[in-house]
């Protein structure tokens, strides 16, 4: 063998590297590929890339064998005639036999009725385009995977401090001294949030970890708090009680950035009972809070205008203005409504030892006041004073899933909100910082449609497919106070289902209820598989038919880079390309890389030519739009205006003139621009020669406090980044809330929920965060399920993406159901046991492993290992299918029928988050006669038209090339 | 350890070859030093070193299977400064190639002596030749047995015993397989290699249950706490990192239950010793000729499954590392 | 003399995996490459790595530790697998300490495996040679690299760096620092392999709380209003 001194890459021949953002998840890494010869020799971090700072994880490690792996797509595939639905029988057709079908077919719909085609996206990066899309077609029925993942945290904050964790805030860990995470197994922010945890244990930060299981982050944490599934609202309550108790709230911060101070009308027979009591004063109707309330002056003794000068309000008390009203500052109510949620309470529910629950507030109160940061940095309020230094206190927090995906998650996440506020972490160093374009006003300015009028014939959509609700005009109801969309999102049932509810599109579809459509787009989504809740019932609705022998569901196009489970039931398959072949936006109008410093974008530049006819779905779009002379794709003459998506990215503005697009970096004519400005025909260049991504540094006094920061808003709103450069008050208090809750008493003219569900927006609408059950708890036996099983992400797969990989899927080849000695003993179980798992709404059958590092009333596996059978271009053999399960299948879309309705979806009640985590279970012995084989089994899907063939025993990769190295 | 025959096979032949070449020879110094009175001796040197011969060639072979690539096999005799394998390598065809000799100084009948020790031992051509493969039979014993005994970590294995086993099984069952030839080509010299192998195999019981009782009281220098650096009495693998197996699932482990251990262990007590020991005694007693043959190929197949035994029963510390999948 | 290892440190490893696959990558192309998947496509996939990632639980529920555990040869200053391999394929660097195998003598007969303790060897069931890691050997040693790109795959990619690379004979370097200060030790120290790579123990950091630290003249809620008075007070009876 060469010496490997001399034998390395810097010797061959054909070699080039090319940088562009993995999608291997979508955390966004900046990558360096290098190729020999056109071929993927190596995939790298870029060092240079603020996001991922040259890390990589085990995906992005992996790339080569996703863009190599025999499970893609490369043809557009047509159903063949007399196959079935969901038996993955296509013949081959052309891309213009695909846009002829597809023009034919919308064209019809937006003639005539344009909700009757529903485009619902996964895990995707590009909302920018498909929402606009769908608005521009005239279709309210859009959404993305927001509504079935972590909606509760992104409305339980934005509505209560006007940013959020997910792609929108996040801990500052750079400058935190304590460190509190909830929830999270791995989230989006994978590779930045490994870096800075791993940093700040090392700057000997205190790392606590609040999960039913210890596994990922929370191994290395220094703390390992067990919590039953769901309770973390309680826990929450009781840790905010104790905060309040103690008097370990900032009290500064409270009165001066947060409506704690101001007062609430505290009279229960008035129609405006629980409104802020408003101060006579002019102000400009906008989307954001008007300043005309008022406080109680210690000093004087009177009601004051907030903020007024030298005003020092109580907190605390009750009060009878001069016209006779009661009022209470907003902080007297929640302090009220805390009293009841002692430690002790919470321990009976949470599980989790009152001492330790004690324990934890005083940390976090004692480290958040004792611990304070000062940097010297000037800056400048919305009120005109002037701040020698930028202050924090440094308590951290991170939660993801583990609160959002329960349907108490969102008074959860606003109560998690409420305890960074009291201890007075919002946008300060150590504590939660906001991502650009974040913080947005309470809540974001852009609104749902208003009623069914918004829906026209060959009309764009009146109003943005998804929007934030301020009240209850907001929503998007018709007459009777029915939905408007197939989801029923801006409903009764669900008001502030901001990212709407893609899990019961496929249901309510198929019933026709609120009515039926023709055509569903499904992009990126495996709704056949691991994204949809009662899965096998929902295979069945995409292949159920009516009397006429017609599909329920008429048409179905997927475009999908693999073949997934849900390609088998398309009728039109719209084969991908990879993210090493096409370019991609991730764009400030939708989730950007931004850093706590300033907004940052970033691109993919294709690094490689696209496998066989695989075409970009933005693409695809565009010529679709051209071709059905969507107004933002035409010209007035008709003429299409983009030729493709690189052109498109560089030439749309959000209106004409607008100076805004897809891309935030060098507008202008020449690139002297950012944020706004004209197009810039060399903008793709640009982002190539600065390694895919724009980096904006916000001075420092522009970098803190920006819900306040003078500086920072106007900067904003000159930037287009906001509309309003107004103060973005936190609210400890929700008045939002509270006009919900009041139109469901009846006491408010305007929009009124059907009789059937008045209690329960009235009970859930609550504007002071309190405790309930999961909604599942309350509905089924849970003496006879008296288990919680949840899933967890495993760092090494995204989804069902993965199993196509030769690489990760050796790591998590199938997955077990993990469960605590004491229990699986207790039920007979030896480790690695085939045992049933069965929730009131279905079975699985799979194997159990005993494990410490879970609390024993919870069940749990790894999320979308298990496969259907022959999917993914994987033997039907394989371990996935056979030995692998997938949870989903116990998991109900729908709740049991309860007095507010026979349908409603299995979600928060405010949000429409899909509540994956509430299911109850109960577990037992698979007898012994039973297959040692997973269930359910589906017949085996077997290869299509266009996949490589079927890959041999063996694979050396080396560059390429797949049988490298000599046999002996 | 995960047993694997072309070893088991390269270690029993070649040891039955060994001490058959042993049983020739000793045959012969007995009747030079006029220990032994039989007419017939001479006729038995060649055919049995080409027995020995094939024995020593089979498990050659058999080596060779053990290997990934056998062509580049030449390589291995180049270390021989630091490893055993290599100096089994190298002694084994130099063993080999003195049994050839001896069969064939026997076989042309090259035995005249050269000169006289002491009056008493006449030398000739065959005695040198054969006290120098008694040296390398021993010499190999050595290489073989210490390519197992060598490795410090693997506990069942590291002690003297692995060599005396070795060396006594060895013998034995090339002693069984002389007193066999003998029986099959009607030489007197039955009861003689009978006697030794049934010493030979008493021995190496003894040597072997010791081994046994002792691999049993073993106590393992390393644990999983060791394996890892943390101090803990309860450390469970949850997962070793990957599910389908790897070399290091398939190397080092039996694969089998206890219980199948167990069975191993009482079948090879059964088939090395009891059996083919009653065998000799039996036909000593009713002058069988085909008995002494049964004898051998018992104790071989006991051999083959004493072989396995001592793979299997060897626990490898790096199994500490693959216990689990998840 | 120099002696290049890892330092992982398990105070920081999440278990994510990215140094096995990142390993993989750079290696199946490269100068050890390549690394082989047998039924890449089917039931129990198997292939070559040069490093795993494996996870233990020490106690029991709820007082336990969930520990991840990176694997990759520890290239062991008195490497057992190498004086025993026949053929001389097994050898370790005079120039900086690391272990190798060269494919071309390597007659794949196992026995370098054996005498590993760690079980840090794996035999390419296709190529049948002895495969492991080399520690990126054709990275570290591209001058045509960045100083900063010198390195193990596995260490560049690891987002917790809680891989740390460098000559653990140097007193001043960051792993011999990291060693001596944060109590790195060996694997299996009753071999005397002295393996090269040391490993940093889990490190817990508690906060102390003390009472008086409730009991605050500062405590905000003296800014709410005190009760009022209300009726006689001494002051109106007491002379
Ligand atoms: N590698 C990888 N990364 C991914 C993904 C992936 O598939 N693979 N998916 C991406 C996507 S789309 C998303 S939405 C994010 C999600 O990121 P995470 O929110 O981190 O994802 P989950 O795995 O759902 O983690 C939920 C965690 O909450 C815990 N949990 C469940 N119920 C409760 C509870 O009631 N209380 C508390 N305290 N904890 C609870 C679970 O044990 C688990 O650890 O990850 C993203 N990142
Ligand atoms: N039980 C349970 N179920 C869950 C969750 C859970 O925690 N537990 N989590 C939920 C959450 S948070 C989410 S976000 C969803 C995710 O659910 P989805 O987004 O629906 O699922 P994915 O598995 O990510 O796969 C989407 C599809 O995208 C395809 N794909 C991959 N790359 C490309 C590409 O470049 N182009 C195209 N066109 N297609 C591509 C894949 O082949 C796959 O078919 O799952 C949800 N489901
Ligand atoms: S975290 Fe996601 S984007 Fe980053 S390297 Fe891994 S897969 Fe790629
Ligand atoms: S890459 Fe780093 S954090 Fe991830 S498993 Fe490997 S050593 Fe641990
Ligand atoms: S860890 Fe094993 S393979 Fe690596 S040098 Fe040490 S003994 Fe050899
Ligand atoms: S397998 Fe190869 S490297 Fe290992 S001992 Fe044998 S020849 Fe040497
Ligand atoms: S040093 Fe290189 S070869 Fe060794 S484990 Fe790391 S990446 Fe693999
Ligand atoms: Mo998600």
């Amino acid at each position: 063998m060469q010496d490997p001194v001399d034998h390395n890459d810097a010797g061959q021949s054909g070699v080039e590297v090319k940088n562009t953002t993995c999608y291997m998840c979508a955390c966004r890494c900046g990558i360096r590929v290098t190729l020999r010869d056109g071929e993927v020799r190596h995939i790298e971090g870029n060092p240079a890339h603020p996001h991922n700072q040259g890390v990589l994880c085990a995906k992005g490690a992996s790339g080569i064998m996703k863009q190599y792996s025999p499970g893609r797509l490369s043809k557009p595939l047509l159903r063949k005639k007399n196959a079935k639905r969901g038996e993955s029988d296509f013949e081959e057709i052309s891309w213009e036999q695909a846009f002829g079908i597809m023009h034919e077919r919308l064209a019809k719909i937006r003639a005539e009725d344009p909700k009757k085609f529903a485009l619902f996206t996964g895990r995707d990066q590009m909302q920018a385009l498909t929402g606009m899309f769908a608005k521009q077609f005239g279709t309210p029925n859009y959404a993305a995977h927001g509504g079935f993942c972590s909606v509760n945290m992104a409305a339980g904050l934005i509505y209560t401090i006007g940013g959020s964790f997910w792609e929108f805030g996040g801990p500052d860990l750079e400058r935190s001294k304590l460190f509190i995470m909830f929830g999270t197994a791995e989230d989006h922010d994978s590779n930045p949030l490994k870096i800075h945890i791993s940093k700040f244990k090392r700057q000997g930060g205190r790392f606590i970890s609040i999960n039913p299981i210890r596994t990922g982050y929370s191994a290395i944490a220094d703390e390992w708090v067990a919590i039953k599934p769901g309770t973390d609202g309680a826990l929450l309550l009781a840790i905010c009680n104790e905060i309040i108790q103690q008097g370990l709230y900032d009290r500064d911060f409270l009165v001066n950035y947060t409506n704690a101070a101001e007062l609430v009308i505290d009279d229960q027979k008035s129609a405006d009972h629980g409104l802020f009591y408003p101060a006579e004063m002019h102000y400009e109707e906008g989307c954001f809070d008007p300043q005309n309330k008022l406080w109680w002056d210690k000093e004087l003794d009177i009601a004051m205008g907030t903020h007024t000068p030298g005003c020092n309000p109580y907190l605390l008390g009750d009060f009878t203005l001069d016209d006779g009203t009661a009022v209470k500052p907003s902080f007297q109510l929640l302090k009220e409504r805390m009293e009841k949620y002692s430690v002790e309470w919470a321990e009976s529910i949470t599980g989790i030892p009152a001492e330790t629950i004690r324990r934890l507030a005083h940390e976090m109160g004692v480290t958040a006041r004792d611990q304070k940061i000062e940097l010297p940095i000037q800056w400048t309020d919305t009120w005109g004073n002037e701040h020698d230094s930028v202050t924090g206190n440094p308590v951290s927090f991170h939660a993801m899933r583990g609160l959002a995906a329960h349907s108490n998650g969102f008074q959860t996440i606003r109560t998690l909100g409420i305890l960074m506020t009291l201890l007075g972490t919002i946008d300060r160093p150590g504590g939660f910082r906001h991502k650009a374009p974040f913080p947005r006003p309470i809540p974001p300015c852009p609104k749902p449609p208003k009623g069914p009028d918004c829906v026209k014939p060959d009309t764009v959509l009146d109003g943005m497919p998804l929007g934030w609700p301020a009240t209850p005009d907001d929503l998007f109801v018709d007459d009777d106070g029915e939905p408007v969309r197939i989801d029923k999102a801006f409903s009764w049932e669900y008001p502030l289902s901001v990212h709407g509810l893609m899990h019961n599109t496929i249901t309510n579809a198929w019933r026709g209820d609120p009515y039926k459509i023709d055509t569903l787009l499904l992009f990126m989504a495996n709704m056949a598989w691991n994204s949809s809740m009662n899965t096998s019932k929902v295979r069945d609705m995409l292949t159920d038919t009516d009397d006429n022998g017609e599909y329920k569901i008429p048409f179905l196009i997927v475009c999908d880079a693999f073949h997934s489970e849900t390609v088998a039931f398309a009728d039109l398959v719209l084969p991908d390309t990879t993210y090493l072949e096409r370019y991609d936006a991730l764009s400030m109008l939708d989730r950007p890389i931004s850093e706590f410093s300033g907004p940052v974008d970033s691109v993919r530049i294709p690094v490689t030519e696209p496998k066989g006819d695989c075409k970009p779905f933005q693409d695809v779009l565009i010529e679709l739009g051209s071709r059905l002379q969507l107004p933002a794709f035409v010209k007035q003459d008709g003429k299409r205006k983009f030729r493709d998506y690189p052109d498109f990215v560089i030439n749309y503005e959000t209106s004409p003139g607008s100076g805004i697009g897809f891309l935030a970096g060098w507008r202008g004519k020449g690139g002297e621009k950012f944020l706004k400005g004209e197009p810039n025909p060399k903008q793709w260049e640009m982002y190539a020669n600065n390694n895919c991504f724009f980096q904006y540094e916000l001075p420092k006094s522009y970098q803190y406090m920006r819900n306040w920061n003078q500086g920072y808003l106007e900067w904003a709103r000159a930037h287009g980044m906001t509309r309003y450069a107004e103060p973005i008050n936190l609210h400890l208090y929700s008045e939002v809330l509270q006009k919900f809750r009041l139109a469901a008493q009846g006491k408010r003219p305007g929009k009124q929920p059907p009789e059937r569900l008045r209690k329960r927006v009235e009970t859930y609408f609550d504007p002071l965060p309190f405790y309930y059950e999961p909604l599942e708890s309350q509905l089924v036996d849970t003496r006879e399920y008296p288990l919680n099983a949840l899933t967890q992400r495993p760092m090494a797969m995204y989804h069902s993406w993965d199993s196509q990989n030769a690489w990760l899927r050796q790591i998590h080849t199938h997955n077990y159901l993990f469960m605590n000695p004491t229990l699986a003993s207790e039920k007979g179980f030896a480790d690695g046991d085939w045992i049933w798992i069965e929730s009131p709404h279905g079975k699985v059958r799979c194997m159990c492993r005993y494990s410490e590092a879970v609390e024993p009333g919870t069940v749990w596996t790894w999320n979308a290992i298990g496969k259907a059978s022959g999917a993914w271009g994987l033997s039907p053999k394989a371990n996935e299918s056979q030995k692998g399960f997938l949870l989903n299948h116990v998991i109900s879309e729908e709740l049991p029928p309860c007095e507010s309705g026979k349908h409603l979806s299995n979600s928060d009640p405010i949000t429409g988050q899909a509540a994956w985590f509430d299911v109850r279970v109960k577990v037992y012995k698979a007898e012994d006669s039973e297959s040692k084989q997973s269930w359910p089994q589906f017949k085996p899907l077997h290869r299509v038209p266009g996949m490589d063939k079927k890959r041999g025993k063996w694979q050396n990769y080396v560059a390429g090339l797949f049988n490298a190295g000599k046999k002996s | 350890m995960h047993p694997a025959f072309s070893v088991i096979f390269l270690t029993t032949l070649i040891g039955a070859g060994q001490g058959l070449f042993l049983a020739l020879f000793t045959s012969q110094f007995y009747s030079l030093a006029n220990l032994l009175h039989s007419p017939q001796t001479a006729e038995l040197y060649a055919p049995g070193s080409l027995l020995a011969l094939l024995l020593l060639g089979a498990g050659l072979l058999a080596s060779f299977f053990h290997l990934g690539h056998p062509e580049r096999a030449w390589r291995s005799a180049t270390q021989w400064r630091t490893s055993w394998l290599s100096r089994e390598v190298i002694v084994l065809p130099a063993f080999m190639s003195m049994v050839m000799l001896y069969g064939i100084v026997h076989y042309f009948g090259w035995t005249q002596t050269l000169f006289v020790i002491s009056d008493a031992l006449p030398v000739d051509l065959s005695l040198i030749i054969g006290t120098l493969g008694t040296l390398l039979a021993f010499a190999l014993f050595i290489c073989t047995a210490m390519i197992y005994a060598s490795i410090k970590f693997l506990q069942e294995w590291h002690t003297p015993l692995t060599l005396i086993n070795y060396t006594l099984f060895g013998i034995a069952s090339g002693f069984m397989l002389a007193a066999a030839l003998s029986a099959w080509m009607n030489i007197e010299l039955v009861a003689f290699f009978g006697a030794w192998a049934v010493i030979a195999t008493l021995l190496a019981l003894l040597t072997r249950v010791i081994s046994l009782i002792r691999n049993q009281r073993i106590r393992h220098k390393s644990s999983i706490q060791t394996a890892l650096g943390i101090r803990h009495n309860h450390i469970k693998q949850s997962t070793m990192g990957f599910m389908g197996g790897s070399f290091n699932t398939r190397e080092f482990f039996h694969g089998r239950s206890d219980s199948a251990l167990k069975i191993i262990k009482y079948f090879f007590i059964l088939m090395v010793f009891v059996v083919p020991v009653a065998l000799i005694l039996v036909s000593y007693m009713i002058q069988s000729p085909h008995l002494p043959m049964l004898a051998f190929a018992i104790q071989f197949l006991g051999l083959i499954a004493e072989r396995y035994y001592f793979f299997a029963d060897a626990r490898h510390p790096q199994n500490l590392y693959y216990q689990n999948i998840a | 003399m120099t002696q290049l290892a890892l330092v992982i440190d398990l105070n920081v490893c999440v278990g994510c995996h990215a140094c096995v696959t990142s390993c993989k990558e750079w290696n199946t192309s490269g100068w050890a490459g390549p690394m082989v998947d047998q039924h890449p496509y089917d039931n129990d996939p198997t292939g070559t790595f040069f490093n795993r990632v494996q996870t233990y639980e020490i106690g029991t529920f709820p007082n336990m530790e969930t520990v991840h555990f990176p694997k990759s040869c520890l290239h062991c200053e008195d490497p057992p697998c190498v004086p025993v391999c026949p053929t001389g394929a097994s050898y370790k660097r005079k120039d900086n300490g690391v272990v190798l195998v060269d494919y071309d003598k390597c007659i794949g007969c196992k026995y370098c495996s054996w005498a590993c303790p760690y079980g840090m060897r794996e035999l390419d069931e296709y190529q049948k040679v002895m495969k492991k890691c080399t520690l990126c050997i054709d990275r570290i040693s591209d001058e045509s690299k960045p100083e900063s790109e010198r390195k193990p795959a596995c260490v560049l990619a690891c987002p917790t760096s809680a891989r740390l690379f460098g000559d653990v004979h140097d007193s001043d370097s960051e792993v011999s620092v990291a060693i001596r200060e944060q109590g790195g030790y060996q694997l299996m120290p009753e071999w005397g392999t002295r393996p090269a790579n040391h490993y940093l123990p889990r490190r817990k950091t508690r906060l102390q709380l003390h009472k008086d630290e409730l009991e605050r003249v500062d405590n905000p809620l003296r800014e709410e209003s005190l009760p009022a008075a209300e009726g006689e007070t001494l002051d109106d009876i007491a002379f």
